[in-house]
Parts: C-alpha cells; structure tokens; sequence
C-alpha cells in the first residue's frame, strides 16, 4: 500500500476507528461445548521451532493430560495460553468470543484462566492464609486492595479451600515453611479459591510421596466437570490413573490423541517413544 | 523491674504494633526534650540544648524519612532505587525557589524580583519556570508534583517494559546524574554549581532564630510520623500484601491477575512524594541546596542506611539512617578523609554479617536469648 492509500484509508469518512468499536464483552461463552480452542499455533525461539502448527481442542469440563518428552513444547503451549509467550502465528481462543492472544497475563487470570507451575511458586514469606486471599477473586485494582475487608461469603470460600487442599490447620503458618509437595497443593488451591473456569497445571505430582499423588489425582479427578483441567505430567502411572483423555505432543505438534490405551497403541506414539517408558 | 518483665515488656513491644508504639515514643520523646532543651533551659545549664544540635537532629530526621522513602520501595517491594537522592534534591529546590523569592531586596544586588545569581549573569527577568514560587502553597504543591510526576513517567515507562533488578537500579542511577549535570548548569536557572543558598526567612520567620529552628525541627518529626503511620497503613493493608508477592514472585502475582506495574508505578511515586518532602524540610535546614544533591553517592548512602537498619520493617530504615549520619557526624569530625572507606566497609560488613540489618540482628539473638531463659526457667 502507498502512502496516498494509507492516508485515503485513514481519511475514509466511514472509517470507524479501532478505539470507538464497542469493546467485546469479556464473558465466556461455551455454547459450541468447547472451552479452548488452539489453531495453527507457531512459536521459534532463534530458529528453534518449540511449537510447530499446533491444534489442540479441549471440551468444557474436561480433565485433559498433555504429555510428551522433554522440548515437545507443553510449557510453552502454556505460556502462550497464559499469555506470558508471544505466538508468531495461530489463534488461541477462550469459549466462541474471546481471543487470548490479544491479552495480558494479568486479564487472562482475570477471565478465570489459572496457571500452576512446573516449580511450585507461592509467597513464602505470607501465611498459608494470606496466599490464599490475594489469589481470592476479587477485584485486583489498586484503590480496592487498599481498603478491601475479606467478605464473610469469600472467607468462606477460603476455609472451603484451605479444608480441601488439607492446609485447614496450617493456615497461619509461613507458606515457605510448607513441605514441597504441601506447597503444590497450595499452589492448586490459590488457583481454586479463584474459581476459575480453566485450570492449567504443569507437573503437579513432581517431588510428591505416593500417598500425596494419589490424593492429588482424587483432586484433580474431582475437579473436571465444574472445571476444566488440564494437566502436564511426566509421571506415566499419574496420567492413567487421572485421564479420560490424553494429547501426545511431539517437537511442538500434535502426534496423537485419545484415551491412554488407545495413544499407547497408536503406531505413531511406538515408533517415537521405542523403548521408552511409554 | 526483674528481669522476666522487663523480658515480657520486650517481647510484647517487639510484636509490629507496639514497635510502632515504641518509635513514636521514643521519636516524640527525643523532639519534646531536644525542644524544650533549646528554648526553657538556660544556656547555662548543662541541659541546654544548642540550636547547632537541634539542626543536627532536624537533618537527620530528614534523612530518616528519605530512607523510609527507599524502603517502602525496596524492602518491600524489591525494587532498588539508586537514584532516590534525585527526588529529595527536587524538593529541595522546590522550597529553595521559594526562600530564594523572600530573600526579596535583601540580596548582595539589592534586586527586589530577581534572586542574586540571575542578576550576576545579567538576566532581566525572572524565567517563567521561577514564576509563583513566591507563593509558600505553590512552591510546596510543585516541590511534590514535580518528583511525583518524574517518578510517574520515569516508573510507568521502566515498569511496564519490565525493567527489573540491576537494570532498574542503574537507569535510577543515571537518571540521578543526569539531573545533577543539567542542574550544574548556569543556563538551567536554578544558581549552578552554587546551588540556592542564603536564605532569609520561611513564611516571615527568621530561619536563623531559634524558636523557627526548633519549630522545623518538630515539624519534620510530625511529619516522619505521619509519613511512618501513612506507610505502615499500606503494608499492612492488602495492598500491602501485594507489594511483597510481587517482591517475591512477581510473575506469579501476574498470573493471580494483578496488573504489577500499576502496583509498582504508584508505589514509586508514593516513595519519590516522601522522598521530595523529605527535601523540603531538609532545606531550611541546613540553609543550602545545590546540584551535589543529586550526586549518585548520595542516593548510594541512602540505600546503606536502609541495608545497615534493616531492611522492610520501616523503624530499620529510621533507625539505620539516625545511627549511620551519627557516625559520619563524628567521624568527619575526627577523620575526615576515611569517611567513605568506613562507609563502604560498613555496607560490605553489614551485607554479609547481617543480611537483615541491625534490626533483623537484634530481633534474632532476643529470640536466642529467650528462648535460653526458657530452657533455663
């Protein structure tokens, strides 16, 4: 385009500029059943593709796993979800209405997008409590955490969460003073108290005692339907004894997708997993 | 007192409430005697108090409430401002202007509008940045603005392209000496190298008889108050809260929905708004500002006052800058030239020795010392 089109265009008196159109309304919409959609996704870091043409579906209220090796390109599907990863092409939408892409982390959290990570980050220097009050959903504007008061109805919901991740009796104790994996589960449970609609939770058995995973999986399993969860995890054993369904990622692509039965007798997943503990 | 109430006493005032409690006491004690000491004692007496003394104190209050200023930023929300000496020096001028325009006829030239220095460079009149200052609410209202709307752009800009950490530190650095070269500058306006100085009277109060000294004096300790209870209101609201998850984890308080930069933009202007008035009544003070204000070693000092009290707690802050400026007081009395060699050794002690700071060092052997008692009791 030359610079007397751009101009024509700018000029155009029926050109209704991007500030004036009416700002889509954040809600969720779930109509077609489907809570995300990722199209053609494509991110290289310096050449190195980490995700390469990526499709995933993921139904509302679904319990999904991701797995594949290490560099298959789960966290950085994550991060792009998140939006803490620019994408350099495909969309990723959230329901029918609202484009992820174009949002930040901070709003994506607000449209009740919860991210666990791979490490388990909580405050360390606030009480099992407090963690869990800034994670409340509430407004996360200035002016109202200078004066917000805990409602009775969101303390509430805190002692409903503080009861289901078992931190009930220490809830004023200093989160970094929790073991690992009682940290992993306030971690999920700072990502409950939001109420989120779609949960992303990267490696959440990672360092955990067997009795802890299998509590986690009851979790986790307890979740899908009111929420939707999807799960990264490397630990086989984990992933069958939680997925309905299972997505294989390979060098940043989709190689199969299914129940775990189906996926580990699927050609595909043999021949690149040969010998491996799949 | 036995020694297990006096314990007790201790360990109550110790818990944050009733540190505060203690500050405020001991903050007004010191002012009241220091006051009364000047103005009811006769000089005579052993209990008098000199007005070079209750100048003294009045600086170092000052220097207490620019190193509060750092450490609502910096313990408690990490971020380490090397450049904080950049806002306090813009106060300064601010009510520098201000004292500048009573000096009226007064001055060396006799001349009733333009102040002594702009006469000596030939001006005819007063450049339009110097007009209102003659007014006491205006040049209180822009020796805030000003800072407030530097650290404004200066923040909105470094945080929201997620400047961090020693990449922050270094453009508040050069932030700091650029201001100090623009203001060496004769053609600035604002006296070159020389600075503003010579200063009459504040609000038609001689600033050289007594009673206005010990009136400044007991305003800058209302004012660290008030500044002291304003900050703690903060920290301790959810606000608060916020500051530290973002100290800690700032990616994390990203993805529970906090927009941080927004967190972090007012919270500097906050602290550049203590910063500024901390100048503003340093000024009267010590009766002179010039662009050595804005030196980067000054905005170093703070940052080492604030590390020797202790960081995040705000009575470290306060307690780190009385005791640092005390020891430069008499040091540079006795040794000049080793100042800044002592200066440096502290920091280095304090930052390996007593990562918490005098106060983090205190609070750690009581709680050895008690909990010894209560084994032995």
């Amino acid at each position: 385009m030359t610079w007397l089109d751009k101009t024509r265009e700018i000029m155009a008196p029926d050109r209704v500029w991007p500030f004036l159109t009416p700002e889509v309304p954040a809600t969720l919409d779930v109509s077609k059943n489907v809570i995300l959609y990722v199209e053609g996704l494509s991110v290289a870091f310096d050449g190195f593709k980490a995700l390469n043409d990526l499709n995933l579906y993921v139904d509302d209220g679904e319990l999904r796993c991701l797995i594949g090796a290490n560099g298959a390109g789960k966290t950085t599907l994550m991060d792009v979800i998140t939006g803490k990863t620019q994408c350099d092409s495909g969309d990723v939408y959230f329901g029918q209405t609202i484009n992820l892409l174009q949002r930040s982390e901070p709003e994506i959290a607000q449209l009740g997008i919860g991210r666990k990570f791979q490490k388990p980050t909580v405050f360390e220097a606030q009480s099992v409590f407090s963690n869990l009050e800034l994670s409340i959903k509430a407004s996360k504007g200035i002016w109202y955490n200078l004066r917000a008061n805990l409602s009775g109805e969101q303390r509430d919901r805190i002692d409903f969460v503080l009861e289901l991740i078992g931190l009930k009796a220490q809830h004023s104790m200093l989160a970094g003073a929790l073991s690992h994996g009682q940290k992993q589960w306030l971690e999920i449970g700072m990502l409950l108290v939001a109420d989120p609609k779609l949960l992303l939770i990267d490696e959440p058995v990672a360092g955990m005692t067997p009795q802890e995973t299998e509590r986690t999986a009851e979790l986790l399993t307890s979740l899908a339907g009111d929420h939707t969860v999807i799960v990264v995890e490397h630990d086989m054993e984990f992933v069958r004894s939680i997925a309905r369904k299972v997505t294989v990622l390979h060098q940043g692509s989709v190689l199969a997708e299914g129940t775990m039965d189906e996926v580990q007798n699927n050609a595909d997943v043999i021949e690149v997993y040969l010998g491996s503990e799949l | 007192m036995t020694k297990s109430n006096f314990l007790s006493w201790w360990s109550q005032a110790r818990s944050t409430g009733n540190a505060s409690f203690v500050f405020v006491v001991v903050l007004f004690g010191v002012a009241i005697l220091a006051s009364l000491g000047n103005l009811a004692v006769p000089e005579s007496s052993i209990f008098h108090v000199s007005t070079y003394t209750i100048s003294l104190l009045g600086k170092y209050l000052c220097f207490a409430l620019l190193a509060l200023s750092v450490d609502v930023i910096w313990g408690y929300c990490g971020i380490l401002s090397l450049g904080h000496g950049a806002f306090f020096a813009l106060g300064g001028y601010g009510i520098g202007m201000y004292l500048m325009r009573q000096i009226g006829d007064r001055g060396v030239y006799g001349n009733p509008t333009l102040p002594d220095f702009m006469v000596f460079l030939n001006w005819q009149e007063l450049p339009w940045f110097w007009l209102g200052f003659d007014q006491f609410w205006f040049a209180i209202l822009m020796a805030m603005l000003v800072p407030g709307i530097l650290a404004f752009i200066f923040g909105w800009l470094a945080f929201r392209s997620r400047v961090t950490g020693v990449y922050l530190s270094i453009m508040t650095q050069a932030l700091t000496y650029a201001l100090m070269l623009a203001f060496f500058r004769n053609e600035m306006g604002f006296g070159g190298n020389n600075g503003l100085t010579d200063f009459k009277d504040i609000l038609g109060f001689d600033l050289q008889s007594d009673a206005t000294r010990v009136s400044l004096f007991v305003i800058t300790a209302l004012l660290l108050a008030a500044a002291y209870f304003t900050s703690r209101a903060i920290m301790a609201s959810r606000f608060g809260r916020v500051l530290l998850s973002i100290r800690d984890g700032e990616s994390r308080t990203r993805f529970l929905g906090f927009k941080t930069e927004r967190y972090k933009v007012w919270l500097f202007v906050y602290s550049a708004i203590l910063a500024a008035i901390a100048g503003v009544m340093y000024v009267p003070q010590v009766g002179i500002i010039n662009p050595g204000e804005f030196s980067p070693l000054n905005s170093i000092e703070v940052v080492v006052w604030v590390a020797v009290g202790g960081r995040g707690t705000l009575y470290g802050a306060i307690v780190g800058a009385v005791l640092v400026n005390y020891a430069k007081t008499r040091f540079t009395a006795i040794f000049p030239e080793a100042w800044l060699f002592a200066l440096g050794a502290l920091f280095v002690y304090v930052t390996i020795f007593m990562p918490q700071g005098l106060i983090g060092w205190l609070q750690k052997s009581l709680t050895k010392f008690n909990n010894k008692t209560e084994v032995a009791s």
